[in-house]
């Protein structure tokens, strides 16, 4: 297909279609005026995704995320505790986390599964993306929370990404 | 729409309302900014979650119409709640705000 007028993002047009029919609702009109958005909005936008992403194993995308709706139950009422104990003073820490992840999209999603897992945030990526800085609300030791964070996420996104 | 629906819906909002409460008390109570920053990605993860999720379940159930807004909001708010996150502590580092006496490590420059 043309490279001005094909689809640069086929995954990202597949998406774009089916956020708008779930939105605007499946009539025949909607349907059309989909298809032409989800042609035509990554053609415009083309310049924002210099390199498309690479999902080797998407399957695998279903049991990583069920695995962490659990985990943010969990861990959401152990932040609760932290948060309502009068007695016990918080004990935060700025975390460097080593990546073995390489893929930009792979990285983003480690970073935003840390972020939405209460207790730990992604604060920040080194320039050259081998480093993630993570601040957790209450740990007491950070190898163990680099070690969890690895098992539990990283591994899973390695078997997605590679 | 029956009891166990109604009785569903009812536990999903409370569980929301008291988590989005617990979020706000921990924005309160916590020492410093960056532990500041966990109330609020609390409150919307399991928070807001569970209140649209109750909504789903309520519409699915009072007229039988499965809208998946719902779903698309809890799925919009997981990718940008992060994200917003991530800019709060980029922009707090590059403050250089003030920590807590007892936090380990320190925030990186580049």
């Amino acid at each position: 297909m043309n490279a001005r007028f094909g689809l640069p993002h086929p995954l990202l047009s597949f998406a774009l279609f089916f956020v708008w029919l779930m939105l605007a609702g499946a009539s025949a009109g909607y349907v059309v005026l989909g298809l032409l958005l989800a042609w035509i909005l990554p053609l415009v936008t083309r310049g924002f995704w210099p390199d498309t992403p690479r999902i080797k194993k998407p399957w695998k995308l279903l049991p990583y995320t069920l695995k962490v709706i659990l985990d943010i139950i969990i861990a959401s009422l152990t932040v609760a505790r932290l948060v309502l104990s009068f007695r016990r003073k918080p004990q935060p820490a700025f975390v460097c986390y080593p990546l073995t992840l390489t893929d930009p999209m792979g990285i983003t999603m480690l970073a935003s599964t840390i972020s939405l897992t209460p207790g730990t945030v992604s604060a920040d990526v080194s320039d050259d993306h081998r480093v993630l800085l993570i601040h957790a609300v209450d740990v007491s030791d950070d190898q163990e929370l680099i070690e969890d964070i690895h098992d539990r996420y990283e591994k899973a996104l390695l078997e997605v990404f590679q | 729409m029956t009891l166990a629906i109604e009785l569903g819906i009812s536990i999903l909002l409370i569980i929301g309302g008291v988590f989005a409460l617990i979020g706000a008390i921990g924005l309160a109570r916590l020492p410093d900014f960056y532990t500041r920053l966990h109330g609020p990605t609390k409150a919307t993860t399991i928070g807001v979650g569970s209140i649209a999720l109750a909504s789903f379940a309520y519409f699915a159930g009072a007229n039988a119409s499965y809208d998946l807004i719902e779903l698309l909001i809890m799925v919009f708010l997981f990718m940008t709640a992060p994200i917003s996150a991530n800019f709060l502590a980029k922009a707090a580092m590059h403050l250089k705000v003030k920590t807590t006496d007892n936090t380990r490590g320190q925030p990186w420059d580049q």
